[in-house]
């Protein structure tokens, strides 16, 4: 049984119990436990399900790269699925449930599929579920999503809070073992601003647990100075608990700090995701222990050989009283060490090299352990545990020799670097045949702006295994220094062993795992090589091989190696899968950061919106502004007041906030040239006082903006923009005047939110303006398409008299400021004359009411002006504008494109939006032809029936036809090609 | 209006308007170069100026902001343009599309470097940029030592300030900086 020993445990507290549960069940663990190391000192080795098999799991690591000790964590908004329990620290109340199983961990009826595991390979569920093809849509996939998954989605929403960081540093450090001490204590000694993460709360790394001296102290003691020494240095920043989550180009890098997962519901955020622009970047990021592929290798009670000696040592935990150790290297010996140190058997260490190990070995054998050279497991005994393990001869197929009964396997594969923050951004490896291992290739890292690696590995990550290569590699990566001294024992070098026995028959062989948590085994990689899936990243797919939560941290190398094997071909050959971001999973949470609730994306208010919000605005989204798509009173539909205020403008007097429109000034003395460019008529003849509507289109000859551009004055022009055009159309601007007319004396300003701007639209609009008393208003004074400044109701005004509603309208601009005065002002004087605001949908009836176009409606980026009969708008006597040459094009200037025309239909009903009308025949897809659509459509309040426009073949050429329209229904609606102004074609109402 | 206050890691304070005026010309010309410093020291690049309730800030090699108590813009636009008649320039009141926060406290560069990808390393006394503060634009200028002036769009003021605020939070204390 796995249980807390009498001694041991240096980051355990023994005199602090915390009360946790798993699954319901009330257990005890200490202060400075893991949940991993809690649940084993409470015997509760069986911590989860595996994904396919439903194979029982217990822990096979004590750090980050954990595939098995996965937990649904809290309750409600503080619930988090596939929490890691080796990096989960224990707090009071902490609540864990296992994953994957149905109905109990203990008894799960999925685990059947295990026993089906010859009808499961690799890619079973691409064969099996090919055919019938509409089997997969209907009863395939929603079994399939019902029975996969590990843990649960949450479902209340996060009641923890997060945030970013900016942050700029010379040298970011990943990494708080000896490597990434001693690369901090160089760098700071050199005056360098240095960062330093530590993704645990502990600092040291391995080197504490596995017993370095360095400079004569143990380890633990050189951490402690490191550490005081580096929190001396004003120039080295310290921070536990935070992961390098990524590296990016240009030096941006991620790190993923986690200030209150261990004490949750603490005040201030979650977690907290570092952006960090660093100016060069260090991984000291060890190294990483590989499993064996053995027989029954994922049994509980079988882990990595370090990851036992830090249960031991960390956390006084033992996983069982007899531990056979199982290696191809001299390090496991110290995991036998550590063991009889604590008073555990070790009834026997399994070395596969016929040689056997070093001094380690040696010591161990002094201590009276039995060591079997040239041997390895031919199979673990047990089911939920380990009951004992059969040797068998490592060159072997696997005849059985001898059966030990234990209840631990500890084994060790040998060491990989983790390279992944080297990968991220394009560091290239190189095989180390030797050591066999992928090491970081110096001479290939991640290159920077200037052509420079700005990645260095330091310590194990660079490849050196040894206390003394670590330091003096760590020493060298930061610039170069004293390197501590440190002493190894002589080591024997390692062999590899991609499979136990070498020639294990084809039974060990789907049993011995390499991907734990999707229950990957050396047979399925071997099938999916026969099969074809010869590289690497295909053959990843077809297996999930590294595609579990854990990315194939213990399983990538193993996987590839067999299949290198059976590919005939050598490891180098077949390469590895693709490091990405992150490291290991980060919260989402932490990628949102702050941008939730009300804070999820600024919203823009013009100076009239809390009237707005007050008095029954129903919003639409326009870009990042919220404007009221009508003014509801009480007991009406959104279509009735939208139709009150369309009548009671054209009837009455109706007002509207028009602030959102762009508004930019352009000046100077090419300003005029410059704005006959954008526009596609022309501008530089424009008087002062007066306004003209202009197009503008892109160099490629489609219409991109609309608007009315105002003389101000000699040099000096205001265009209005859409709402959604001002910033795009403004940088339009300067791109043109920056990049192409960098010597025309242009200056332009977005002067947008400077100005509230009402319109005041209506047959009554001069009667309330004239009644708030001021400028002179009249058709004399301030004719149609001009504008004046003045006052009005004691307000210093511009007046624009310009109509988008085909009534007598004003559109009245002031400071932002005095915006909601004026708003209130127009509606206490107007209230004599039948004052009603409107919003943006009687907006839209009313410009389609007089067959004014909508940029988004009439346009979608591919139509040209010519399009839309708007060949008035194009000047013939200027010798340029901006889409003049493409709209030459032979496309372009075609009869054959769909054009502009009015849509009545027969019944008076209201089109479809976006409907197409139907033409005989049918194209190359056996698709109806199409021959024109629907580009607005509502129903007009003024006319009583439904009116659109729409794009039709030759459309103005066939006034009078009738078109048919499907609906999604399945019924027809039949329309009359018609013109599209609808109402006052004259515009004798604008006018007056 | 009234101003919001909160108090967190630092003072935040959402302030009355400023008179702000957008110059763009040649900040290289003599004349140019007069007509601010009749009101205010020029600025160099990626500073701000101060002379008594008037300020200056580089906001591009061709653009200033020029800012003065409220109630003097109209007459410091009239001298202005006056003063560069006959230069290719341009002068806009831009008072009422900004809104402005100040933050003040030691950690205010802490708080900003939540929202702002800003290296802040040499951000002093006289430094002034324009950046963004999580999804919108804006501009800072440390105006006196731990006091930042935040100038943001009008439309977006309860955003700026919902930010800030959140960012501001006591109990989300760095201790980088």
């Amino acid at each position: 049984m796995s249980t807390r020993l009498k001694t041991g445990g240096r980051l355990i507290d023994r005199t602090r119990q915390v009360e946790f549960s798993f699954n319901g069940k009330r257990l005890k663990g200490l202060a400075g436990d893991t949940l991993a190391s809690a649940l084993l000192a409470n015997d509760q080795m069986l911590m989860g399900r595996s994904f396919k098999y439903h194979r029982p799991r217990s822990v096979v690591t004590s750090d980050a790269s954990e595939p098995n000790a996965l937990f649904n964590l809290g309750q409600e908004g503080q619930f988090e699925p596939n929490a890691r329990g080796t990096m989960t620290e224990l707090f009071d109340g902490l609540e864990a449930a296992s994953q994957n199983h149905f109905p109990s961990l203990e008894f799960d009826v999925g685990a059947i599929n295990a026993r089906f595991a010859r009808f499961l390979p690799a890619g079973f569920y691409y064969k099996m579920f090919i055919h019938p093809r509409p089997f997969w849509k209907h009863i395939y996939e929603p079994f399939i999503r019902q029975s996969a998954g590990l843990g649960k989605a949450p479902k209340a929403r996060d009641a923890s809070t997060y945030e970013h960081f900016h942050v700029h540093c010379d040298l970011l450090i990943v990494g708080g073992g000896i490597a990434g001490l001693q690369a901090a204590l160089t760098a700071g000694r050199a005056g360098r601003e240095v960062l330093l993460f530590e993704q645990t709360p502990h600092w040291g790394g391995r080197a504490v647990v596995d017993g370095a001296v360095i400079d004569g102290q143990p380890a633990e003691a050189w951490v402690t100075a490191a550490l005081q020494a580096l929190e001396a240095m004003p120039n080295v920043k310290l921070r536990a608990r935070t992961m390098g989550a990524g590296v990016y180009d240009h030096g941006y890098a991620l790190g993923y700090e986690r200030l209150s997962d261990h004490a949750p519901g603490a005040p201030g955020p979650r977690h907290r995701l570092w952006r960090i622009r660093a100016g060069h970047i260090i991984a000291a990021t060890g190294a990483i222990e590989r499993p064996l592929s053995f027989a029954g290798n994922d049994v509980p009670g079988v882990v990595l050989a370090s990851a036992l000696r830090d249960y031991v040592v960390n956390w006084g935990v033992s996983l069982g009283d007899r531990t056979v150790i199982v290696t191809n290297n001299d390090d496991a010996y110290r995991t036998a060490l550590v063991l009889k140190d604590a008073g555990l058997e070790v009834p026997a260490i399994i070395d596969a090299r016929a040689a056997g190990g070093g001094a380690l070995a040696d010591e161990a054998r002094k201590r009276g352990v039995r060591i079997e050279t040239g041997k390895g497991i031919n199979q673990v005994k047990g089911g939920k545990r380990v009951t004992g393990v059969s040797l068998c001869a490592q060159a072997g197929e696997g005849a059985a020799l001898e059966e030990i009964a234990c209840d631990c396997v500890a084994m060790s594969g040998g060491w990989s670097p983790v390279v992944h923050l080297w990968s991220h951004c394009g560091g290239k490896l190189l095989w180390d045949a030797e050591a066999a291992m992928f090491r970081p290739d110096p001479a290939r890292g991640p290159t920077g702006a200037d052509g420079m690696p700005f990645v260095t590995t330091a310590g194990a990550a660079s490849g050196p295994m040894t206390t003394a290569g670590v330091l003096a590699d760590a020493t060298e990566a930061a610039g170069g220094g004293d390197v501590p001294f440190a002493e190894e024992p002589a080591a024997a070098p390692l062999e590899p062993v991609w499979m136990m026995p070498q020639g294990a028959s084809y039974k060990l062989r789907t049993k011995a795992w390499l991907d734990f948590q999707n229950d990957v085994k050396v047979s399925d990689v071997q099938l999916a090589a026969r099969e074809g899936f010869e590289s690497v990243e295909h053959a990843k797919r077809y297996t999930t091989l590294g595609m579990a939560t854990d990315q194939g941290k213990l399983s990538n190398i193993n996987g590839l190696a067999v299949l290198a094997n059976e590919l005939g071909t050598d490891i180098p050959a077949v390469g590895t899968t693709t490091f990405r971001p992150p490291y290991t999973p980060i919260s989402m949470g932490s990628i949102a950061g702050e941008a939730r609730g009300e804070m999820f994306q600024p919203l823009r208010k013009t100076p009239m919106h809390d009237w707005h919000a007050a008095n029954g605005a129903h919003w639409e989204p326009v870009g990042h502004w919220r404007r009221p798509y009508t003014f509801l009173r009480a007991g009406e539909s959104v279509e009735e007041a939208v139709a009150r205020e369309v009548k009671n403008t054209r009837q009455a007097l109706g007002l509207l906030d028009a602030s959102t429109l762009g508004k930019i000034i352009v000046k100077g003395p090419d300003a005029g040239r410059f704005l006959d460019m954008m526009y596609t008529n022309m501008m530089s003849t424009l008087k002062p006082g007066r306004c003209r509507y202009g197009l503008m289109c892109s160099e490629n000859g489609f219409l991109i903006d609309d608007g009315v551009v105002a003389r101000l004055g000699e040099d000096t022009w205001l265009c209005h923009t859409t709402t959604g055009g001002a910033d795009r159309i403004h940088g339009h601007m300067e791109e043109w005047l920056q990049t192409e007319w960098w010597d025309w004396k242009v200056y332009t300003a977005n002067v947008t939110e400077q100005y509230a701007q009402i319109a005041v639209v209506g047959p009554n609009a001069r009667k309330v303006l004239e009644a708030l008393g001021g400028m002179d208003v009249s058709a004399e004074a301030l004719p149609f398409m001009a504008w004046a400044d003045g006052t009005i109701g004691g307000f210093a005004v511009r007046a624009y008299r310009i109509s988008f509603s085909g009534e007598l309208s004003y559109e009245i601009a002031v400071p932002a400021g005095q915006g909601r005065a004026l708003w209130d002002a127009l509606l206490e004087a107007g209230e004599v004359f039948g004052v009603m605001p409107y919003g943006t949908e009687a907006l839209h009836i009313m410009r389609a009411e007089k067959g004014f176009i909508m940029i988004g409606d009439e346009t979608d980026g591919t139509v040209i002006p010519q399009d839309l009969g708007l060949h008035w708008a194009l000047s013939k006597k200027k010798d340029d504008y901006l889409g003049k040459r493409a709209q030459a094009r032979t496309h372009m200037d075609n009869p054959d494109r769909w054009q502009l025309v009015g849509l009545e239909t027969l019944d008076g009903s209201v089109l479809p939006d976006g409907a197409y009308a139907v033409a005989e025949g049918t194209n190359e897809n056996g698709q109806r032809n199409m021959q024109g659509r629907v580009t607005s459509t509502y129903h007009s309040p003024t006319l009583g029936r439904g009116i659109a426009m729409g794009l039709v073949h030759k459309g103005p050429e066939r006034m009078g036809e009738t078109l048919t329209f499907p609906k999604v229904d399945g019924t027809e609606v039949s329309a009359r090609i018609v013109s599209p102004v609808f109402y006052d074609p004259d515009g004798e109402k604008q006018n007056v | 209006m009234s101003e919001r206050v909160h108090e967190g890691l630092v003072t935040l304070r959402e302030m009355p308007r400023r008179g702000m005026i957008t110059l763009r010309g040649d900040l290289g010309d003599r004349t140019l170069r007069r007509a601010v410093e009749a009101g205010v020291p020029m600025p160099e690049r990626g500073r701000l100026t101060v002379a008594g309730a008037r300020m200056a800030a580089w906001m591009s090699p061709d653009e200033l902001l020029l800012m003065a108590p409220h109630e003097a813009i109209l007459a410091d636009i009239a001298t202005l343009r006056t003063a560069l008649a006959g230069s290719h320039h341009l002068v806009e009141d831009v008072s009422d599309a900004r809104c402005l926060m100040r933050l003040e406290g030691e950690a205010v560069l802490e708080v900003l470097a939540k929202l702002s990808p800003v290296d802040f390393r040499d951000f002093g006394e006289g430094r002034f940029r324009r950046t963004l503060l999580a999804q919108v634009a804006c501009a800072i200028g440390m105006v006196s030592p731990h006091t930042v002036d935040l100038i943001a769009f009008r439309s977006v003021t309860d955003y700026v300030w919902a930010v800030l605020e959140n960012a501001n939070d006591r109990a989300a204390p760095v201790g980088h900086f």
